[in-house]
């Protein structure tokens, strides 16, 4: 698989995304091949449908979502660093790099992480997590036979419980409290062993 | 059958000397077909009366209800000195009753979580029956050693033998047991897998060590040839049933035309595959399962829906009598065979199978190279898992009679397959309930908690998916390139790229998705509108929420939150077809995207939308520039949130959800909407031309949409008014936005999707603006 610098030379800024994001040159070598084999049309960007042939993710209830935390506002398609930019979030996180060289959080830092997770209810990107935005991503989650009642009061639990300046919908700053005493890494890892 | 004796000529000519006979009996001639259905009826009728009593099945797996009746049976047998039926030999039951239970197996396995696990697999499979043989083999050749026991005349080979015999982990009980209980797709898998590959190394191993045991010594030479033999019979085994999965799939190619008997060849193909590696004594249980794995992914394919259907049914039909089948005359022959008892060699087999579950310590081996490395509960069923059953017990009895203790080896296996499935699959329910509610115990989450992790779990499956498996994944890439490029070619009768959502739409059998939608069409627009919603809640008083609601809560949501990759958990079911309601929901919900997606060429391929042609945004730049939005409180990072390019998921409206639209901010929306595009729509749609045959129903199912908006409309009519301007979403969507009163303060940049179709036009004239091809 070649972690050798060479065999890199045909992907754009190898050296740039390997210091950005804590990737080593084999993880982008084979990101750049996944990359590739997504994009159909091999136009060196993907689109939404390349992301949709991936079956798994179509039944994934919250595929949508996902797919479109990888689209940068105002862009509808996804060239190779952004592509590994996002997918740097789920490193696990490294202790030593708390803070790189140009003094910008590193992608996989917990807080960036739960920014992530954060995103992916905050669809309107006002920094809150409303109680339709909560109610949708429940519905999605949740079986279609779960009543109107029950996911109502099962969201207003939700923010009742980690909305504390009551505002009524829940901020980064809450959604991090609420989950604090959880493993974070753990949770939003994927072992990229190679 | 007892020797025809008369011939029905020589009766009739004896009678008809007499009188013409009115009624006559000739049993023996019906016996045997007689007797097989007999039994079959019998032993379903069990498994009907099993489920009478719910909670009995709860807790008792069936494998041990049934070898129970079989033993009722048996003693009734033995009690009138009736023999059992001879058909029951062992040939009778490797050839007949094994290879409908393993191709269900192998049919309704699910590929991918096997070939993620495939390292595992082997590991257990191979090192762990080597290590389970070998180790208690020695062992027990250890106790025979000492003259107390009275079995000093077995010999090391013979012990080996035996050893081997009963190491081999057996599918069925597996199945049985572990189909109740739920455990996560990983370990079913690798548990199935490991039970489906041990029988390449047993078959090795028995013969092996059937040669030698004749022989007085043991040549190192020997050996070598044994390990050459394993290698033969494990790959020549994957490679025949490959080779009949290409041939079965290429038949049907050409099967359009003849289709009531399409399902046959897929029974015929792997049938023969299995016959074949009897044949030549490589192992014919990996042989059906490749064949059946292979043969699958194509067939389905080329097959009709109702033969896929058929196949299915059938094939689970099969494999379930046959199960039945085996527990029952493992219970029936328990009682009427010859036994032979000793119990120190009995007991101490017994020791040893637990003690050398050296299970465990493979476990600890192997679980630094596993990607998910499995927790305690996965390792405890994982050493749970490994059930001795009918294989073993077929083995025995196949052993040549020249071992002077076959009788004793007999009794040892049928007491160790009845310890361990009565034992352990009794017992593994309450374990694994008992570590459950311990985890949850322990977890008093709130709600919160287990929404958001419920969230990420399925991020990162998502990601995962995405990503591809990284250990193995360019070799399943190049498989799949391969695989798109030469195989489907030759396969598939007609081929085309494979498209996901359309494959998967197809094989969930369109029209059952759209009378769903249908049925439940009333509901939907019923349930949850979020509008209905929040119009009642507009001054919501904070609720109170007692103890027991939350834990109700709780309860809910365990319940019905889908689970990671629920399709494939739904496989370990075994007596139930694999159930893909959760999937069609899933899909009812994007059902929109999917219907676009399933549009013949109705959005131009080639020319690429570029985002300054659509959006009225110069590219690149945030809504949140342009308009700049009214915000009370602003996040320091929303900076790197709208940087890491969610916001703009908002204007996907195709995606999702709706949006939140501003009715107050009515202008805005209104004219963002007018000029911001939905790109992707194009983009959904580019591959999809040859999807010609599709348009039908999704006219269809275009009206039935348009029958579900009036409800939602009703709410909105005031503010939705204006926002009307044919950019309507068909989103089929149980959630429809609401007005974001509450939050007057920070006006998100909204996108508003209009949630309906207000026509069933065709949907190219919904965008007139949008569709150069017009």
């Amino acid at each position: 698989m070649g972690s050798s610098k060479s065999s890199l030379r045909h992907i754009p800024n190898a050296q740039e995304l390997i210091q950005d994001t804590g990737f080593s040159a084999a993880h982008i070598q084979r990101l750049y091949e996944r990359f590739d084999l997504l994009d159909r049309d091999q136009m060196g960007r993907l689109r939404v449908p390349d992301f949709e042939a991936i079956s798994h993710l179509a039944m994934n209830p919250i595929g949508d979502r996902i797919i479109a935390a990888f689209f940068s506002p105002g862009k509808d398609t996804v060239d190779f660093p952004s592509f590994v930019r996002i997918l740097a979030h789920f490193q696990p996180t490294d202790d030593n790099r708390t803070r790189d060289s140009s003094g910008k959080e590193p992608y996989n830092s917990p807080n960036r992480k739960l920014q992530f997770a954060f995103q992916l209810y905050d669809q309107d990107g006002d920094g809150k997590i409303s109680r339709a935005e909560l109610l949708q991503v429940l519905q999605e989650m949740l079986g279609m036979q779960v009543t109107d009642e029950l996911l109502q009061s099962i969201a207003e639990r939700a923010i009742q419980e980690a909305d504390l300046d009551q505002d009524d919908a829940i901020s980064f700053d809450e959604f991090k409290k609420c989950l604090e005493k959880v493993d974070i890494d753990q949770k939003m890892r994927i072992g990229f062993l190679s | 059958m007892c020797g025809a004796l008369f011939s029905v000529d020589d009766l009739k000519l004896k009678y008809v000397k007499d009188n013409l006979p009115v009624f006559t009996m000739d049993y023996p001639r019906i016996q045997i077909p007689f007797e097989v259905t007999l039994w079959i009826l019998l032993a379903s009728f069990a498994k009907i009366g099993f489920h009478v009593y719910h909670k009995v099945t709860v807790w008792v797996p069936e494998s041990c209800l049934l070898i129970t009746i079989g033993l009722i049976v048996g003693a009734i047998m033995h009690s009138v000195q009736e023999e059992p039926p001879a058909v029951l030999t062992s040939n009778v039951f490797l050839l007949y009753m094994l290879p409908p239970i393993v191709l269900d197996s192998g049919y309704f396995m699910p590929t991918r979580p096997f070939f993620e696990n495939i390292g595992t697999v082997l590991w257990f499979a191979v090192v762990g029956t080597l290590w389970n043989s070998i180790g208690i083999g020695m062992s027990l050749f250890a106790i025979c050693q000492i003259e107390a026991f009275g079995v000093q005349d077995i010999n090391l080979q013979e012990n080996l033998l035996f050893a081997s015999i009963i190491s081999a982990v057996d599918p069925v009980a597996v199945l049985s047991v572990f189909e109740d209980v739920s455990v996560n797709e990983n370990l079913y898998i690798v548990v199935f897998g490991e039970s489906l590959f041990s029988d390449a190394v047993t078959v090795v191993l028995y013969n092996m060590f059937n040669f030698v045991a004749d022989m007085p010594v043991v040549e190192p030479e020997d050996v070598f040839l044994g390990v050459a033999n394993f290698f033969v019979v494990g790959l020549g085994g994957i490679v025949f049933g490959i080779l009949f999965g290409f041939v079965s799939a290429f038949t049907t190619r050409f099967t359009s035309k003849v289709r009531e008997i399409e399902p046959l060849f897929i029974f015929m193909y792997s049938y023969l595959a299995y016959l074949v590696a009897e044949l030549f004594a490589i192992s014919s249980i990996m042989a059906i399962v490749t064949c059946a794995l292979t043969m699958k992914y194509y067939v389905e394919e080329n097959v009709s829906q109702r033969s896929c259907t058929t196949i299915r049914h059938v094939v689970k039909m099969l494999g379930s009598i046959s199960e039945t089948l085996i527990f029952f005359f493992l219970g029936v022959v328990t009682l009427t065979t010859e036994h032979e008892w000793n119990w120190a060699y009995i007991l101490f087999t017994l020791l040893f199978y637990f003690i050398v579950l050296g299970v465990v310590v493979l476990i600890q081996i192997i679980n630094p190279f596993r990607t998910i490395p499995f927790n305690l509960k996965d390792q405890l069923g994982l050493a749970y898992g490994g059930l001795r059953g009918a294989i073993s017990f077929a083995l025995a009895f196949t052993l040549p009679d020249n071992i002077g203790r076959k009788k004793l080896f007999i009794t040892a296996t049928i007491a160790i397959i009845l310890f361990t499935v009565f034992l352990q699959g009794i017992s593994i329910r309450p374990l694994i309930e008992y570590i459950n509610v311990r985890r949850t115990n322990r977890n008093l989450d709130t709600i919160n908690v287990e929404v958001h992790c419920r969230l990420m779990e399925h991020t990162i499956a998502g990601i995962e998916d995405l990503c591809g498996q990284w250990s193995r994944f360019y070799w399943k890439d190049k498989f799949l390139k391969f695989n798109n490029r030469i195989l489907r070619k030759i396969l598939i009768r007609d081929s085309r790229a494979e498209s996901s959502i359309v494959a998967l739409y197809k094989k969930l059998e369109l029209q059952d998705a759209m009378e769903i939608l249908d049925n439940v069409a009333g509901d939907i627009s019923a349930a949850p509108s979020i509008v209905s919603l929040y119009e009642e809640k507009k001054n919501p008083k904070p609720k109170t929420f007692m103890a027991s609601d939350l834990r109700n809560m709780h309860n809910i949501l365990s319940k019905n939150m889908y689970n990671i990759r629920q399709r494939t958990v739904a496989f370990t079911r075994k007596h139930a077809l694999p159930n893909d309601q959760h999937t069609k929901e899933i899909l009812i919900r994007r059902h929109a995207s999917i219907r676009r997606s399933l549009r013949p060429g109705s959005f131009q391929t080639s020319s690429v939308p570029r985002s300054q042609k659509y959006f009225s945004l110069p590219a690149g730049q945030n809504l949140d520039s342009r308009f700049p939005p009214r915000r009370l409180n602003r996040e320091d990072d929303q900076e790197t949130m709208s940087e890491v390019a969610y916001s703009a998921a908002g204007r996907r409206s195709r995606f999702s959800e709706p949006r939140h639209p501003s009715s107050s901010r009515a202008m805005m929306p209104m004219h963002r909407l007018d000029t911001l595009k939905e790109a992707t729509s194009v983009d959904v749609l580019n591959e999809n031309k040859e999807n010609s045959g599709r348009a039908g129903t999704t006219r269809s199912s275009a009206s039935s949409s348009g029958s579900r908006v009036p409800v939602p409309c009703q709410h909105r009519s005031p503010t939705r008014a204006q926002d009307d301007n044919g950019h309507s979403d068909n989103v089929i969507h149980v959630h429809h936005e609401a007005e974001d009163d509450h939050q007057p303060a920070s006006p998100p940049p909204a996108w508003a999707v209009e949630p309906r179709d207000t026509t069933t036009r065709n949907p190219l004239l919904r965008r007139p603006q949008w569709n150069p091809k017009k």
